[in-house]
């Protein structure tokens, strides 16, 4: 090779990669009619089944919602619900009775549902203290918890669990009752694993909690670690968006269809102030989880549009050839037809 | 007195008075006196007798006069003369023989010579020019004054001198931006004075504060890894700069260090003062003042290249009084002082004055060696160092390189304020509603949402407060929302550029295999202006042109030899019949080794065998004035007898080189004489011919012609002339027109070639019409007014008229390689190509032709100043009357042009405009018709222009017009074009490094230009719209989404995503495949980008980056975050989103909706992307699969660390059928909506690319030609200008005359 053994140790020559030519292999998928149309059917093909396997799948969860809140107040208090749910003397007592549409097999999860509640306020969210829930040490870890930080004012003795997340804790209580026979509710496992593990310290007990001045929600029992307290795991694991269901509990026994069950509603939580909306729900779950139609009918929706949509691209082809590569388009050619 | 030979005749004495004659002070023993006497001229030896013999006035000398038995005409004898060394005798003393006496016409002394190598360097050239001496003039007396206080020892070397205290600057140039101290503070303010940049850096500064909607850490971690990397690659252009200050810095030089002892030193360590010895073609390191040359008479060639771009060679020459310290051991006791003007940025200008051996002497410029010239043609000189390093007048000259941002990046920055102007809009509106709300939670004692406690409440969320808490909150909304503003996009975009220039910089196909030369991209960042440009600017020596001639054709009585194809032909043949048809090997086949500047081809002429041409006795005389019609000097090598010629300019030498390979071999010039070698057809034999030279009519551009007068050996008085048609045509007399007709033909058709023509002819004098021209000729040349160029011509306009026509040469100024495929391939992409040169009309117009820029049949638009009208005003000198007159006239060649335009549009124009004209044009009044003239023509030349006025037509370009202009150059003259275009090029082939180093991106050839353009430019442009709009595409699905999310949460300023899925959605999960794009993304090939050069319109319309298209895509962004959250949101909530009856709180939702929008932004990339290489694919899933990545390894941290992240992704998400689902719905319905478009718009409404790219997908089908050519032909663009142009023209033309 001439040209190379003229290739001295100095020469500026660049070194030919295909890297460094911009000569890589590569793919170059231009959209053909071909592509658009087996693209949409694809996902016609795809969609469709999975949207009707989550309808099947939501069609078989049974779920029963009672919003009990405006039914639960007395009617002498309608006008002024403050002084009914802030008092310690009414009797917050509330029976209502659901009735079974289909069979639910167990498990049954209860599920109490708040709407117009922010959980995901900024200053309700950070109004926590992660450390102290985890350490007993770091029981004085309070910053964030203002104020609910501290009881009245005293340094000395900080609120455990602080901070407005848990200070409001949810404290509606459901009993359920099949005729008179009271329907056993399984508290246990209603909270993520991760939280009771690492979360939320099985050392760390309640003190001091809903002792000041002003009571917000549920109150603690002071003997039992914070992580076994899992309503307030549940709790303190806060929403995404103002409408919320958390879990309350599960049934472990099957309720078979028309069923009646009587809920015995201890209706202690202020919903009132900031109208908002409390809901008790009953509902099984399976793969897809709980019952929730949209996922379905958004697939059935996208795959319809999708083959719609291929049936469309074929009609424009066939309706509508034109040569490849139509080089009109030009703008040039374009000014020069025009004059 | 002693040595009188033997043969003495006669022997007498007598003294005469020297007049201005200065011994030579070599150390020769003998000189040589010459006697001039009419045709005779006798010599002899003498030996000095006084040795200190200098300045003006001499003592009388005797001389004993040996006669004429000791003339030598040896033929290597050197009796060339100086004109300082010259005197006409004034006899005082009575000589013996008064008939010698009077005809003593002048007495030459020159040393005695030794024979051999360096007897060259003894030669006096200075006859040939008119060289002006300056006198003291009236500027002089302002030394020592303001201005003018500098103060220079020479030669004080060592020790405590005057030259220290002075602290004059030292000689160490540094062109880098920062230094090391500098270095942070100075490029951190660069950095932050991108509006962007100081926006992140208040939310960082801001995130340290309860406002905060995210942890400090998360907010600052992007900032700094963003600016540190752009430091990172600014530190390393800057060291990448420092190391070529260091080349130049440690360039080598010889410097006195006393004692007459020269050493080599570098040029950094030169000081003001200092004696340095510069030898033949090396850079003077320093401003020098000359001293002393190699020649007697102390001139010295210098080229000036790298200071006004002009190539032909400066004669500077010492003052005599130094002329004669011409060696080393003479500078031991040199001392002397200059006092002159202070450091100042003109080039031409030079005051000052020299102390030396107690006399003061004026200095002007013809002193000054400036800095970055070179010496030519002279073996060595010694100078003095008046300025250094950043006093030099090149430095001072040199600014600094203008920081050009690309047309894309201001547009960027607008759609940044427009993001910004949302982003407050969002936070306002935000913030109006959240104070709202808060307010609304305290009704006196009452709280409505009394969980978030709004009696006891700090000032950020206190009811009582709202304004205030709405204005905190304001801010806490801006820093929440900078998630709109792309933080890596400035980092991104420099990362890409940077790789996009080592793409530029590694081509294969931009390196110049003769210069060893790569295209080198300097700065990075106007690679997407090479993809946008509308208009080229221009140089044309040693940018369109090599600068060398080659004698190719000739026509002579008529007949036109030369069988040569020119490189114009050539390409044209290949244009027409698509093929090259003069294969390279049948040239080969008949040419003999190749001489420089000789390309003439014809069994007709060659080998002697004119003698057999009808005209054989013009064809004698033809080459015969080649061979003495010149100025340049042969070099005769002693030993292989081969002669080389020095000479002004290439056109010259090639025209002796010719004349020697057809058999008239030039090889002697004294200062009487020319002498030639000539074949003689008579008695078949090489004779000798001597003419004898009595005047040299000079070259210059206005005459456009040049003659010398001489003596043939029969005594018969010839002037032979060679000059621009022009001019010559007129001047011929009845007798001469004979073959007037065929030659005027052949004129045309060389010019058609491109070539440069030149006629020659010649006449016969008598002696008594001789003696009056020489009379009056040598009393001009001899005059001192300012009218002394006036009176010259004036005389020589006489006596060169009724000349008889020999015929013409025609010298191909040799166009660089490829240059007219170059100009016709970017004339197809519908790029405008303007000529700004610095050469005389004639010349630019041939380049013209010869580059298709100009054809025969278009119309030429000249616009000149040398109509009588002006030409009356200038000789009657009022100045004010002249500027009056020509800008009338100017102003009306304008409208006339812009009316000739209007009147027919389908014609061609060709704009020519020269240097006064244009000085005119672009006063302020008349400059928009003047580019609205322009605009009009199809091609540009603007010749005879200065530097200024270069870059003054690029600026009027760029501005009149808004688009981007490209300036291209290779000298130092077009500095200021290139810093003013967009784009500057700088041409790295040729020595000279002024241009490169004030240009953006330097190649070797004109020719890599298309490829810069048309694949790097296309590219470029194509990579950095696509990857901007992308960004802000990404970015706007994310803010939309965080802002949604807001919307759900009262305005609260709480995100729904952790901390760091935050700060790193930029950093990580999104920028490496859009980096990607950047870098690799091909819409189509290089070949088809070449092919197809309509392609480039793309970025010349900025079809990719108009508002429509940036809105477009942010569109699609807002509707693809509106399409994730709503469907997140929808899907997730309220119910249990697994089977074990849990729903989704904040984390599980947060982390869901971003691997949407992960997934979503990645495949969007894949969809956008034309071409993907393994990279593109390694990244776009990678990015994808890193954020799944990040997820395990983040969620496996402690729970203190990962907060909301822990454990989510093993836990929760991946065991759950419902998140997957979810992802796979949301991203496909995400997409749908551009797939949609995209498919619909590549159908039916292709860009320019989108038909290449089916062209080349058709190509693979069956009938892959048909496609291609259709396309082909009906995409070519309908160019005026081009071989393309040129061989359409031809075919429709019926006139081949040339219109004016």
């Amino acid at each position: 090779m001439d040209a190379s053994t003229r290739t001295r140790s100095n020469s500026n020559k660049p070194k030919y990669s295909r890297f460094t030519q911009q000569e890589l292999p590569a793919w170059k998928p231009i959209l053909t009619p071909k592509w658009v149309i087996t693209s949409f059917v694809i996902i016609a093909i795809l969609f469709t089944p999975t949207g009707l396997l989550c309808l099947w799948a939501s069609e078989h969860v049974v779920e029963i919602i009672d919003r009990y809140d405006d039914d639960c107040l007395p009617d002498s208090y309608s006008t002024n619900p403050d002084l009914y749910i802030q008092s310690r003397s009414t009797n917050k007592t509330c029976v209502r009775t659901l009735k079974v549409p289909r069979k639910m097999t167990a498990p049954i999860f209860i599920y109490y549902q708040l709407d117009n509640f922010y959980q995901n306020h900024r200053r309700y969210v950070k109004s926590r203290s992660d450390k102290q829930l985890r350490d007993p040490d770091e029981a004085d870890e309070t910053e964030d918890c203002k104020p609910q930080d501290h009881l009245s004012g005293n340094d000395d003795e900080p609120i455990v669990p602080c901070g407005l997340v848990a200070w409001s804790l949810f404290n509606d209580t459901y009993k359920f009752f099949k005729g008179n026979k009271a329907i056993d509710i399984d508290k246990k496992n209603i909270a993520w694993e991760s939280d009771k593990k690492y979360k939320f310290g099985s050392n760390v007990y309640p003190k001091n909690f809903q002792k000041g001045g002003l009571i917000g929600g549920g109150e603690l029992d002071d003997t039992k670690p914070l992580s076994e307290q899992e309503d307030l795991i549940v709790w303190m694991k806060t929403a995404a968006l103002p409408s919320f269901r958390k879990l309350y509990g599960k049934i472990n026994t099957n309720l078979e269809a028309n069923e009646t069950i009587t809920v015995v509603i201890q209706n202690n939580y202020n919903t009132y102030e900031f109208g908002g909306e409390k809901k008790v729900a009953l509902s099984t779950a399976n793969w897809i989880g709980g019952k929730n139609d949209f996922l379905g009918i958004s697939f059935l929706a996208t795959g319809g549009v999708c083959f719609f949509v291929a049936v469309s691209f074929i009609l424009l082809y066939v309706l509508k050839p034109r040569p490849l590569g139509d080089p009109t388009h030009l703008s040039w050619n374009r000014n020069q037809a025009a004059q | 007195m002693t040595q009188l030979p033997v043969a003495l005749l006669c022997s007498y004495s007598w003294t005469w008075s020297w007049g201005s004659v200065q011994w030579p002070r070599q150390r020769q023993d003998f000189c040589r006196v010459i006697f001039f006497s009419g045709s005779a001229t006798f010599t002899t030896r003498i030996r000095p007798m006084a040795r200190t013999i200098s300045g003006l006035a001499c003592p009388a000398l005797s001389i004993p006069y040996t006669g004429a038995g000791l003339w030598s005409p040896k033929p290597n004898t050197p009796t060339v003369g100086f004109n300082q060394n010259m005197a006409n005798l004034t006899p005082t003393g009575q000589p013996p023989n008064t008939g010698a006496a009077q005809s003593f016409g002048s007495v030459m002394v020159i040393p005695e010579m030794k024979m051999g190598k360096d007897r060259r360097k003894k030669m006096h050239l200075s006859k040939m020019y008119s060289i002006r001496r300056s006198g003291f003039e009236e500027d002089h007396s302002q030394i020592g004054g303001p201005g003018f206080s500098r103060v220079v020892y020479c030669n004080e070397t060592g020790g405590l001198e005057a030259n220290k205290f002075q602290n004059y600057a030292d000689n160490y140039v540094r062109l880098t931006k920062y230094t090391p101290v500098t270095f942070l503070p100075k490029s951190l303010f660069e950095q932050f004075r991108r509006v962007a940049n100081f926006y992140f850096l208040v939310t960082g500064i801001l995130a340290f504060t309860p406002l905060a909607p995210y942890s400090a850490v998360s907010a600052i971690l992007p900032l700094v890894v963003v600016i540190g990397a752009t430091m990172v690659k600014e530190g390393i252009e800057d060291w990448q700069r420092q190391q070529q200050d260091h080349e130049v810095n440690n360039r080598k030089v010889k410097v006195h260090r006393g004692g007459g002892v020269f050493e080599t030193s570098q040029w950094k360590k030169l000081k003001v003062g200092d004696i340095v010895k510069v030898e033949k073609d090396e850079f003077f390191p320093a401003d020098l003042l000359l001293l002393s040359s190699s020649y007697d008479d102390a001139i010295c060639y210098v080229e000036t290249m790298n200071l006004d771009g002009e190539t032909n060679l400066k004669l500077k020459q010492s003052l005599d009084v130094t002329s004669s310290i011409n060696e080393d051991s003479k500078f031991s006791n040199f001392k002397a002082t200059i006092r002159c003007e202070d450091p100042n940025a003109s080039l031409y200008t030079f005051v000052g004055t020299m102390n030396f051996q107690d006399q003061r002497y004026a200095l002007s410029p013809q002193q000054l060696l400036l800095r970055d010239s070179k010496l030519r043609n002279t073996d060595y000189i010694y100078g003095t160092v008046i300025f250094t390093g950043h006093d030099t007048k090149v430095i001072q000259n040199s600014t600094d390189p203008p920081s050009k941002r690309s047309r894309i990046e201001r547009r960027m920055d607008n759609i940044i304020y427009f993001l910004f102007f949302i982003l407050f809009l969002m936070a306002f509106f935000g913030s109006i509603y959240f104070g709202i709300v808060t307010k609304d939670d305290l009704d006196g004692d009452r709280m409505k949402r009394w969980y978030l406690r709004p009696d006891d409440s700090d000032i950020f969320f206190d009811p009582k407060r709202a304004p205030m808490a709405g204005v905190y909150h304001f801010l806490t909304a801006v820093m929440l929302y900078s998630y709109l503003i792309p933080i890596s996009l400035y980092v991104s975009i420099e990362v890409v550029k940077v790789l996009q220039t080592i793409f530029i910089n590694k081509d294969v196909h931009m390196y110049d295999e003769e210069s060893d030369k790569p295209a080198h991209a300097r700065t990075s960042n106007l690679t997407e202006e090479l993809g946008q440009i509308d208009t080229i600017l221009s140089d044309k020596t040693g940018t369109l042109t090599c600068n060398s001639m080659e004698f190719i054709k000739c026509s002579v009585a008529g007949t036109a030899y030369g069988r040569r194809v020119t490189e114009v032909e050539r390409a044209m043949a290949k244009r027409i019949k698509g093929e090259d048809h003069f294969d390279e090997n049948d040239i080969d086949s008949y040419s003999h080794p190749s001489v420089k500047g000789y390309k003439f081809e014809d069994e007709r002429i060659t080998h002697g065998r004119w003698v057999n041409e009808p005209h054989s006795d013009v064809i004698q005389k033809f080459f015969r004035l080649l061979a003495i019609c010149h100025t340049a000097i042969p070099d005769v090598d002693e030993e292989t007898g081969k002669v080389t010629y020095e000479a002004e300019s290439p056109d010259e030498s090639s025209f002796v080189i010719a004349a020697t390979e057809l058999g008239f071999e030039f090889y002697k010039r004294t200062q009487t004489s020319v002498s030639f070698m000539e074949f003689d057809p008579k008695s078949k034999k090489h004779v000798e011919r001597s003419y004898e030279l009595l005047n040299i009519l000079e070259f210059n551009s206005t005459r456009k012609r040049m003659s010398v007068i001489v003596r043939d050996g029969e005594g018969k008085l010839l002037l032979l002339c060679k000059g621009a048609d022009s001019v010559m045509f007129e001047r011929l007399s009845k007798k001469g027109r004979q073959f007037e007709e065929k030659t005027r033909d052949h004129v045309h058709e060389y010019a058609d070639a491109g070539l440069r023509t030149l006629i020659l002819a010649y006449r016969e004098l008598n002696e008594e019409e001789y003696e009056e021209f020489n009379e009056k000729f040598t009393e001009a040349k001899n005059a001192v007014s300012a009218d002394r160029d006036d009176m010259i011509s004036e005389v020589t306009d006489e006596i060169e008229k009724d000349l008889i026509l020999l015929g013409a040469t025609a010298i191909e100024d040799k166009l660089q390689k490829g240059v007219p495929e170059t100009i016709d391939k970017l004339a197809q992409a519908g790029i405008k190509i303007w000529v700004l040169t610095g050469d005389k009309m004639e010349t630019a117009i041939n380049i013209g032709f010869a580059c298709s820029l100009l054809r025969q049949g278009m119309k030429q638009i000249v616009i000149t100043l040398e109509s009588p009208e002006i030409v009356a005003a200038e000789k009657a000198g009022d100045k004010n009357n002249i500027a009056k007159v020509s800008k009338n006239s100017v102003q009306k060649q304008i409208s006339a042009g812009k009316a000739q335009i209007n009147a027919s549009k389908s014609e061609a124009y060709a704009l020519i405009i020269d240097g006064k004209s244009l000085a005119y044009a672009l006063n302020d009044d008349t400059k928009n018709e003047f580019l609205e003239l322009a605009v009009g023509c199809a091609s540009v030349i603007c010749c005879r222009s200065s530097p200024k006025q270069k870059a003054l037509v690029t600026r009027l370009v760029k501005e009149g017009t808004g688009k981007t202009t490209l300036a291209i150059g290779d000298g130092a003259n077009d500095v200021g074009m290139l810093q003013e275009a967009d784009i500057g090029i700088g041409i790295s082939g040729v020595e000279g490094m002024q241009a490169v180093m004030s240009s953006d991106i330097a190649i070797a050839q004109f020719r890599f230009l298309e490829r810069l353009l048309l694949v790097h430019g296309h590219w470029s442009y194509r990579r950095i719209s696509s990857m901007i709009t992308y960004f802000f595409y990404k970015n706007i699905v994310f803010g939309t989404t965080v802002f949604l999310y807001e919307a759900h949460a009262s305005f609260s300023g709480q995100p729904a995503y952790n901390d760091w899925y935050l700060s790193l959605y930029n950093v990580f999960f999104t920028s490496l495949p859009v980096i990607a794009l950047g870098v690799f993304d091909q819409d189509v090939s290089a070949r088809l980008c070449l092919k197809f050069p309509f392609l480039y319109q793309e970025g010349v319309q900025n079809t990719l980056f108009r508002w429509r298209r940036i809105f477009s895509w942010m569109l699609n962004g807002l509707f693809s975050g509106i399409i994730i959250f709503f469907l997140c949101m929808n899907s997730l909530n309220p119910e249990s989103y697994d089977k074990n009856g849990k729903t989704a709180g904040m984390e599980i939702m947060g982390a869901t909706m971003y691997s949407c929008v992960v997934w979503v932004v990645n495949c969007q990339m894949a969809l956008a992307v034309s071409y993907f290489t393994l990279i593109q694919h390694i990244f776009i899933w990678g990015g994808i699969l890193l954020w799944y990545l990040f997820l395990l390894a983040y969620g496996a941290l402690p729970a203190s660390v990962s907060t909301t992240a822990y454990k989510v992704f093993t836990e929760t998400l991946a065991p759950a059928p419902s998140y997957w689902l979810v992802t796979l719905f949301v991203v496909i319905a995400s997409l749908i909506p551009y797939f949609c478009f995209k498919a619909v718009q590549m159908r039916f409404f292709p860009g320019y690319h989108g038909i290449v790219q089916w062209v080349r997908h058709e190509g693979q089908g069956n009938d892959p030609e048909y496609d291609i050519n259709m396309v082909r032909q009906r995409s070519i663009r309908t160019t005026t200008i081009g071989l393309t142009a040129r061989s359409i023209a031809r075919d429709h033309s019926f006139d081949p005359h040339l219109e004016r």
